[in-house]
């Protein structure tokens, strides 16, 4: 801490406004706002910027702090989730300890949320500014916390993905462990035939992968070999696991989940029956076989997909339906096939031109809503066809049910000890759809293939890929930096707690443990911060940096509180 | 891990080599960043919101081309080219050709005075030619890194040896008419990503757009334009009106497939239209509550994550119609409102519509130049010009140590452009660390 930092009656807060373009400059007056910012007392220098996250904005920001001796900056602008990192850096850059930046919510909580009333708008943001002036005097310089990273890295699955993402990990020169619960590694490419979109045999494909993974140095494959439990953090996870009874605890520093996805129990669905009424899943070894020879073929597509319980595309049914059609149509080019469908999902180069191919080839394809779905009956299915605005009636010896990819029961138990989220369909769900697709929030968890969505291989394989890297960019350092702003038992409150363990039962990420002297003890690198236990502590022993009572209760009082 | 003595190199600096250059780099590996136009960012910069969380585009990638230029591993060359590329797999020798920008990069504080001063008014390309700039621009707004540049084609010192008054409007002494071309030579490069993105076919092919009455009616626009009038740093400052009139449209038509899934021109799917209609209708929804609008499509693709729910409420909650279709023609009545002629797919009758605006959804074609890239490193490309990739490994070129991501190789949206770069960053440290 340097002296210019640590008076508090000498703090100088700089302000910036941002426009955020016409996010919130269009609603309401950003100038205006800078300027009664400049008039809030602590406050030496405030200006309004088009884009404060543009380098012209973060020049702008240095420029400030250089130029008039700012100890303390504050951004009103868009929103924390996607700019604190940036602008603590910028202001460390500058000098000051990142921690001395206070961020104020003026787009999603004033100018998005109040869009019709921009006065309304324009008031709050004029209050959150106050409110943000007075935490910002009371902001205290803190440290990142330095953790040493175990560089292992851990694959949960050995399906195409897993075996994938373990393959490049190792080769990048990482001890890396491949956890797979069955005895054999390949997982659903272990029971297809042949693979759209360059029909190669899956059991190529599968081998390849085995051998290539049975090879490397650095890679160890552990088979029928279940996760126990999961503990740690970043850089520091102890993953039990039991292999034929016999349990283990390993040392990782990153954890890569691909345990993929199971199939849809088909019961019930259009009068399957498991004979001549079948899920593609059990047509693919049949015509591995040979053992297919009907004459009349007809084909359901989204069978128990994108339905009010499951509103998804599971995206690799209809390259299957296609796949398998044009293998009976190659080997009996009489057999008659038909394909009732509700959009065609074969986006991209490859697999538009496989869906030419199929029409090419003679195959029909039918539309159908998703309203009237196809009725199934002995012998023929009847499917009401808009474009000619009747029924029409299509004989079938055998009836294929393309069903979707849905997740596995037991991801929940798997989400529970690493901490991350699942959405609505029990997939997992990563960080950011758009730009952290392979991250969790969870530092140190990544997620790739199926697990994550319905995927084809070419899709799993980049997963897995990129999972490895977003592993590697923790793994390739000995130590990594984490947010000090965590929850604190500070020794001079240490009298207070009476060691009641209520904060230890409600932090959701079991931060805090009592230490072999029977103290409460917090371990901040698996704190998030979310301040829980010091909302819940009735002793008031515990401290949260960054949000001391002293910081929020400034901000109640600049806001009118008494 | 040590740091590595070799490095790589990104070519493109669209989210796709963004996200590529800045996992090598957070791996410890250096990067060398080469990017044609004078500032990174690629086509999501030109986006106004993304699908499938509608997040505002500039907004979420602007951290990122920051974190980018002050990357203490990422040398960025923007406004560059590759030359030369010689050696194989781990050790590649690059020569990259980086533009004289006519302004100092160490002086330039992107003040805007000189452009304010400039005479000189250019189409401006980042805008899709719906407003001017002038000869000495900043690429966009937000550009990074934030620095002008002089359009050498275009300014009238170099095209009529007269004027040179941003010099004297620069009051940094920032503008240099003497700044040369340079080469520069990169030794140790041990992979190679190739992240170029791509064009539309109007950039090329307008008469694909023809039967549409592109470029003949004023009230029909590509997508792309649509994205930039939505947009609140774009030419209509964030207030979508049409051409013809400056009104604002209350009933816009959204033809799908324009120039893709076609006979005549791309045979393939460009994959993120469907998606990107039903977000540019939402915004537009969200613009104007009583706005309708119409989507004319073949098949509606929507098979990524959340992308069939994003569907349902389009559909629920913004108005939007989805007719399953084929367009027969284009016309317009006198007041130049398009009317639509197609052959309803649900009842197999023609049928026509009358809208205000026609937003088409341009087929999705390989960057300009690819040849020559390709060329240069000595990889295939694909029927459709696209970068060929090994089968089920898409980030893997035809050659070793050269690897790709994004819609060089195929049509994609953001999020899978990121999760392959990421792979391409991956299998990129492997041959550098020897794997
Ligand atoms: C009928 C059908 C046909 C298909 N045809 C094709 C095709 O032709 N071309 C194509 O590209 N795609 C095809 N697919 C899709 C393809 O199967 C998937 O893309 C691919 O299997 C996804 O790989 P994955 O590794 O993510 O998951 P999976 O293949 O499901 O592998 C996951 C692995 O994780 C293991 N596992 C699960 N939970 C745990 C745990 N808790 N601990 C340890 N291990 C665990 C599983 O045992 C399994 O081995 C088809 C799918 C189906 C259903
Ligand atoms: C109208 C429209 C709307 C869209 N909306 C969305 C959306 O809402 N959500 C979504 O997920 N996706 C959307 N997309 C898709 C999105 O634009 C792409 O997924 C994404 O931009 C791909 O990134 P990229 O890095 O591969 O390519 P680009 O963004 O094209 O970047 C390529 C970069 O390489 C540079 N370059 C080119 N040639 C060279 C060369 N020879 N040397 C050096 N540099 C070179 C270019 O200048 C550019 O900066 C939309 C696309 C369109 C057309
Ligand atoms: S702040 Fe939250 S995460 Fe940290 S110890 Fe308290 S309850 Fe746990
Ligand atoms: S006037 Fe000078 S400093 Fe300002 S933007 Fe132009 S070149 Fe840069
Ligand atoms: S010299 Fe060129 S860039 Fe400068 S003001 Fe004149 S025309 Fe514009």
């Amino acid at each position: 801490m340097t002296e210019e930092e640590k008076k508090e009656d000498d703090v100088r807060v700089g302000v910036f406004i941002c426009h955020c373009g016409s996010n919130i400059g269009g609603l309401i007056d950003c100038k205006g706002l800078a300027d009664y910012a400049g008039t809030l007392p602590g406050v030496t220098h405030s200006e309004d910027n088009l884009y404060t996250c543009s380098e012209t904005g973060l020049t702008a920001i240095k420029t400030a702090i250089k130029e008039n001796n700012l100890n303390r900056v504050v951004v009103a602008s868009c929103t924390p989730r996607t700019h604190e990192p940036l602008f603590r850096e910028c202001v460390s850059e500058a000098g000051l300890n990142p921690y001395l930046f206070n961020f104020v919510n003026i787009r999603d909580q004033c100018t998005w949320v109040h869009m019709k009333d921009a006065e309304g708008a324009y008031a709050k943001a004029a209050d959150l500014v106050k409110m943000g002036v007075a935490k910002a005097e009371k902001l205290e310089p803190l440290d990142m916390i330095k953790l040493d990273i175990n560089q292992v890295g851990l694959v949960i699955g050995g399906g195409v993905t897993g075996i994938s993402a373990a393959l490049n990990l190792s080769r990048q020169g990482f001890k890396t462990y491949l956890i797979e619960k069955e005895a054999q590694l390949g997982g659903r490419l272990n029971n297809l035939y042949k693979l759209f979109p360059h029909d190669i045999d899956a059991s190529e494909i599968v081998n390849r992968l085995i051998s290539n993974a049975n090879n490397p140095k650095n890679l160890e494959v552990l088979t029928s070999t279940q996760i126990v439990n999961i503990h740690g953090f970043v850089g520091n996870y102890e993953v039990e696991i039991t292999q034929n009874g016999n349990n283990k605890t390993l040392k990782v520093g990153t954890i890569i989940v691909a345990v993929g996805s199971s199939l849809l129990d088909p019961k019930g669905l259009f009068g399957y029956n498991g004979q001549n009424i079948i899920t593609q899943y059990e047509l693919e070894p049949k015509l591995k076989n040979n053992q297919i020879k009907a004459k009349d073929i007809v084909m359901i597509q989204c069978a128990g997909s994108r339905n009010d319980k499951r509103p998804y595309c599971s995206s690799v049914c209809c390259m299957t339906a296609l796949k398998n059609a044009l293998i009976i149509k190659e080997k009996n080019p009489d057999t008659h096939i038909s394909i009732l469908f509700r959009d065609l999902y074969t986006p991209g180069t490859e697999y538009e031109e496989y869906y030419r191919k199929a029409r090419e080839k003679g195959i029909i394809f039918i539309n159908y809503d998703v309203d009237r779905n196809p009725n199934v009956e002995e012998n023929q299915v009847r499917v009401y066809n808009e474009y000619i605005g009747e029924d029409m009636l299509i004989p079938y010896d055998l009836l294929v049910l393309s069903t979707p990819l849905v997740a596995n029961t037991d991801n929940k138990v798997l989400a529970q000890m690493l901490k991350v989220p699942t959405e609505s369909n029990n997939f997992f769900l990563e960080a950011h759809v758009k730009l952290r697709p392979s991250d969790f929030a969870t530092a140190g968890v990544f997620i790739g293939g199926s697990a994550k969505w319905p995927v084809d291989i070419t899709e799993s394989i980049a997963q897995g890929y990129s999972a490895a890297s977003r592993a590697s960019t923790i793994l390739s350092h000995k130590t990594i930096e984490v947010d000090g702003a965590t929850s604190n038992l500070p020794v001079y409150n240490k009298n207070l707690c009476s060691g009641c363990e209520i904060c230890m039962k409600v932090c959701p990420f079991h931060a805090i443990v009592k230490n072999e002297d029977d103290e409460i003890e917090i371990i901040e690198a698996l704190c998030k911060g979310c301040g829980v236990c010091g909302a819940t502590c009735t002793n008031q022993a515990i401290v949260i940096k960054h949000f001391t009572d002293d910081q929020i209760m400034s901000e109640i009082l600049a806001y009118g509180g008494k | 891990m040590e740091k590595s003595s070799k490095s790589a190199l990104v070519i493109g600096g669209g989210i796709a080599g963004i996200q590529a250059a800045l996992d090598l780099a957070d791996m410890g590996i250096h990067v060398d960043m080469v990017e044609k136009k004078p500032s990174i960012g690629g086509r999501m910069a030109q986006l106004d919101k993304t699908f499938p969380t509608n997040d505002c585009s500039i907004c979420i990638l602007a951290p990122k081309l920051s974190e980018c230029y002050r990357h203490p591993n990422i040398t960025l060359h923007a406004y560059s080219e590759v030359q030369k590329v010689e050696g194989t797999a781990g050790n590649f020798t690059v020569e990259i050709l980086k533009r004289a920008r006519y302004v100092k990069e160490s002086e330039c504080i992107n003040c805007g005075l000189c452009a304010e001063k400039c005479p000189m008014r250019v189409e401006d390309e980042f805008d899709r030619e719906l407003r001017k700039r002038r000869a000495i621009y900043m690429y966009y707004l937000q550009g990074v890194p934030a620095i002008m540049t002089i359009d050498k084609e275009k300014c009238l010192w170099f095209t009529k040896n007269a004027c040179r008054i941003c010099e004297k409007a620069c009051e940094k002494e920032a503008i240099d008419f003497d700044q040369q071309d340079q080469t520069i030579t990169l030794n140790n490069v041990g992979s190679i990503v190739v992240a170029t993105g791509y064009n539309l076919i109007e950039d090329f092919e307008k008469e694909a757009l023809n039967i549409y009455g592109y470029g003949k009616f004023r009230n029909v626009v590509t997508a792309l334009e649509f994205e930039r009038m939505e947009c609140a740093s774009g030419p209509q400052g964030g207030h979508i009106k049409r051409f013809s009139d400056g009104v604002t449209p209350k009933k816009i038509a959204f033809l799908q497939c324009i120039g893709s899934r076609s006979d005549r021109y791309k045979k393939y799917c460009s994959s993120i239209c469907c998606m990107y209609t039903t977000k540019e209708a939402m915004i537009a929804y969200e613009h104007d509550n009583s706005l309708e609008s119409y989507v004319f499509y073949i098949d509606m693709r929507a098979g990524g994550k959340g992308f069939q729910s994003f569907l349902r409420r389009g559909a629920s909650d913004y108005n939007i119609d989805y007719i399953k279709s084929k367009i027969a023609q284009i016309d317009i009545d006198k007041d130049e409102n398009p009317i639509i002629v197609y052959e309803d797919y649900d009842d197999g009758k023609i049928k026509q519509l009358k809208v205000d605006l026609v937003v088409l959804a341009t087929c999705i074609i390989p960057p300009e130049g690819i040849e020559d890239m390709a060329k240069l490193l000595g990889i295939e490309l694909n029927d459709y010009n696209f970068i060929k990739t090994t089968p089920f490994i898409p980030v893997e070129t035809s050659k070793n140590g050269i690897f790709t991501c994004g819609c060089v190789h195929e049509p994609m949206d953001i999020p899978r452009s990121v999760t392959e770069a990421s792979g391409a960053a991956a299998r990129a440290a492997e041959v550098i660390r020897g794997g």
